[in-house]
């Protein structure tokens, strides 16, 4: 019987809790290029960038509130500094949009030249935040770091397996919940959120009962600024900040998006923990978790993981992969345009 | 400004700037960045097929060059005859038990109907083909890495002139982006895209991780040349007396051991410059030769032909063209043109070291380059990497120039001024994405725009 648990919970340890969080970030990423895609019609490669720019406006003011000596006890001092974060992502993703796709908008420019435009915005935005902050890992998250640790329960509960929580996990999972919950509510019953899904389904019929189609798009941006923000802030507050590392996030989200299907905030969602999980189960060395369930004579020679843990990012590229050419709609019904 | 002009110029700015590099900098510098530029102009050629030609979009260019890479180091380098004995048996069985899955799997696939019996069949043959196969790949790379890790611990190459493996990496990519375009080419552009950008990063990863094949992030140093070393230049009569004869006015101020001396000194610098040279003349041979045959394509009935169905794949298909193999074919040939300065670029460096590849310099670099030069357009890419790849590496030198202008009036250890110099390198993505944004915006066909050659025909 203790066996089991042990297992159950090195299996929780290493496997469920960071997956859980990691899930949910790339879930709120996801999220985000969904929503691009459904109403702007485009994949927008330069997400992950304003992610680590929204990311790096938190740590600056993170940094700030420090030096001023505030900070909010047990919990990160970034939580404060991220509504300003937000506020200047926001303002950059609008000045963006207004400087660089309205013009093709407008020209109602094939979806491959928004693309193209948006990798433009990745270099710049790349360039900007490596600018400012430089190309290093910065670490910002304070207060604290653990709500229970391994030494702790194992004392607690007598079992040979430690299981740890880290307060940004917990953190990540339950602002990921509230964002969702209130982004649904806003798509379901706002006129604004109404609008938006109309005018994803059918553009010209959203056009022809009044919708202001500037209005959507700026509504999409905000929201899209808001939520790679959080996203970023809670991965840097989980792992840490560094440019590149945010840069190479953009594949993952894709892979969520489009696993889940393309277009659909729920299929985001559902996306970003199938890939969470893939990566982290598909690279986990399942020896000692066996060794606890399996008799002694059983007992696995080898490290028993799939692929070495060199490949956990490519889990998420192969998965795509694969999803792109058995079910290009994606698990819940995306659209293909 | 007439349209045939318009090249002309264009390629007269860029020699110009060469010019001034060469007096300002110096030679070395100069000619590193010449040769940089036409590796770069024949990977923004290779894009241009695919994007320019046929409308693919494809952001995989990373992956491609890196498999070009590898080639290098597959062809040139010396075989590892214990690690053949050591691993060779399991590896070949590996790789049969993989062809022997694969084709089971694939006959299954194609064999029964679509439904949970064939499901039933599927997963078990995958299941046991897999972990036979890593059974023993897993023996056969355990051995092979164990020989001798800090120096070989991989199979090696076959030790032939690296120069072959120019054809082999060309090689290497096509036959990659046949086994790729058979399957994602279906993909609408912007799926095509995200596809394409995870199969490099996979490229690499495998790259990087499998140790066996080209020691992965240990790096394959010291390949073979295909140009003489500067060493043996120095001591080489011939090169010595070629020296002499072309700085003749310049010695001739001096006598006896500062002669010497003075003359020591040219033969380093020359050596330098004059294998550098060779890099360029082999390098601009390869391009004429690619850039020759592009546009004899492009003019040609099947450049025609491609045209017509990136303009409206519709209409061609109703006219009887086979959209699909015709996707394939030049997804190929682009990809192989990559492969081809991949390995290029790898026999400069003369090493492999997959840790340096990465997307934005090796991807989207290069669609800056075809973008910017003008999509479509074969001169035109080849000025877009010219321009592109110079400016990429200038950018720095003239931002920290620029920092130190504008900051002369802060005092020299001024926190501001000194973050501002330390950043000045990462000026060059900046200003990658406003050139590309610009052009974009406001000379959408690029700086030599494909209409010239429409009409010029």
């Amino acid at each position: 019987m203790t066996d089991i648990l042990n297992a159950l919970v090195l299996f929780s340890n290493f496997v469920l809790i960071p997956s859980l969080a990691y899930g949910s970030q790339l879930a709120l990423g996801a999220l985000g290029v969904t929503l691009i895609y459904s109403i702007l019609r485009f994949a927008n490669f330069a997400h992950a960038d304003m992610m680590a720019f929204g990311t790096m406006v938190t740590v600056l003011g993170t940094w700030w509130l420090q030096s001023l000596g505030i900070s909010l006890g047990p919990l990160p001092t970034a939580l404060l500094a991220l509504p300003f974060a937000i506020l200047a992502a926001i303002g950059m993703s609008l000045l963006i949009d207004r400087s660089v796709y309205r013009f093709y908008r407008t020209k109602r420019s094939s979806p491959a030249i928004f693309v193209i435009a948006s990798t433009g915005v990745m270099f710049l935005l790349n360039g900007i935040v490596r600018f400012i902050i430089g190309p290093n890992d910065q670490r910002f998250a304070d207060g604290e770091r653990f709500i229970i640790r391994a030494r702790e329960f194992k004392t607690l509960t007598g079992l040979d397996e430690g299981l740890a929580i880290k307060v940004s996990q917990v953190l990540t999972v339950g602002i990921a919940v509230m964002l969702v919950i209130a982004l649904f509510m806003f798509l379901q019953k706002t006129r604004m959120g109404k609008a938006m899904r109309a005018y994803s389904d059918n553009e010209d019929l959203a056009l022809l009962s009044g919708i202001n189609p500037e209005r959507v798009v700026m509504i999409t941006w905000i929201i899209t600024a808001i939520l790679a923000t959080i996203a970023g802030t809670l991965y840097g507050l989980d792992k840490s900040f560094k440019p590149f590392t945010y840069f190479q996030l953009l594949l993952p989200f894709f892979a969520a998006a489009i696993v889940g299907g393309i277009g659909n905030p729920v299929g985001a969602i559902v996306g970003g923990f199938v890939i969470a999980f893939s990566e982290v189960m598909i690279t986990y060395a399942y020896k000692k978790f066996f060794m606890y369930l399996l008799p002694q004579s059983m007992a696995p020679e080898g490290m028993m993981q799939l692929l070495s843990t060199d490949y956990k990012f490519a889990v998420s590229f192969i998965i795509l992969v694969i999803v792109l050419l058995v079910k290009p709609t994606g698990l819940m019904k995306g659209k293909v345009v | 400004m007439t349209n045939s002009l318009r090249p002309v110029l264009a390629f007269s700015i860029m020699a110009i700037l060469f010019l001034l590099v060469g007096f300002m900098q110096s030679w070395s510098v100069a000619l590193a960045i010449f040769n940089l530029c036409l590796i770069s102009s024949i990977m923004t050629l290779g894009v241009n097929i695919q994007w320019g030609y046929a409308g693919l979009f494809n952001v995989g260019t990373m992956g491609f060059a890196a498999l070009g890479g590898l080639a290098a180091v597959l062809v040139s380098k010396d075989p590892v005859p214990e690690a053949w004995s050591a691993g060779g048996l399991n590896l070949l069985f590996a790789v049969l038990v993989a062809i022997a899955a694969v084709s089971a799997i694939v006959l299954i696939f194609r064999r029964m109907s679509k439904g949970p019996g064939r499901a039933l069949v599927l997963s078990p043959v995958i299941i046991i083909g897999y972990f036979l196969f890593r059974y023993f790949f897993d023996m056969a790379t355990q051995d092979i890495e164990a020989v001798n890790p800090a120096v070989t611990g991989y199979l090696g190459g076959l030790g032939l002139p690296i120069i072959l493996s120019w054809v082999v990496g060309g090689a290497f990519a096509a036959g990659a982006a046949w086994l790729i375009g058979k399957v994602v080419l279906g993909l609408r552009s912007d799926y095509l895209a995200i596809a394409t950008l995870g199969i490099a990063e996979i490229t690499i990863a495998i790259m990087k991780n499998e140790d066996w094949l080209a020691r992965g992030v240990k790096n394959v140093a010291g390949l073979p040349r295909p140009v003489p070393y500067e060493v043996d230049l120095q001591e080489a009569d011939w090169f010595i007396s070629l020296i002499e004869t072309l700085h003749s006015g310049t010695l001739s101020a001096f006598t006896g051991d500062d002669r010497v001396a003075q003359l020591a000194t040219l033969v380093m610098q020359s050596s330098s410059i004059f294998v550098k040279l060779c890099y360029s003349g082999l390098f601009l041979a390869v391009l004429l030769i690619i850039l020759t045959m592009s546009i004899k394509a492009l003019n040609s009935p099947w450049g025609r032909m491609m045209r017509a169905i990136r303009d409206n794949e519709t209409a061609a298909s109703a006219m009887g063209k086979n959209v699909t193999k015709r996707h394939l074919q030049v997804f190929i040939i682009g990809s192989a043109v990559v492969g081809i300065a991949g390995t290029m670029l790898t026999t400069l460096d003369g090493q492999l070291t997959p840790g340096s590849y990465n997307p934005l310099r090796f991807t989207f670099l290069i669609w800056v380059m075809v973008i910017v030069g003008g999509s479509g357009n074969n001169l035109g890419s080849v000025l877009g990497g010219f321009l592109i790849w110079f400016v990429w590496i200038e950018a720095e030198p003239v931002g920290v120039w620029l920092i130190e202008v504008s900051t002369t009036w802060m005092v020299e250890s001024n926190p501001v001024r000194l973050h501002l110099m330390e950043s000045a390198q990462h000026m060059r993505l900046f200003t990658m994405g406003l050139v590309l944004l610009l052009v974009m915006r406001f000379n959408p066909g690029g700086i030599l725009p494909e209409g010239i050659q429409k009409e010029r025909r």
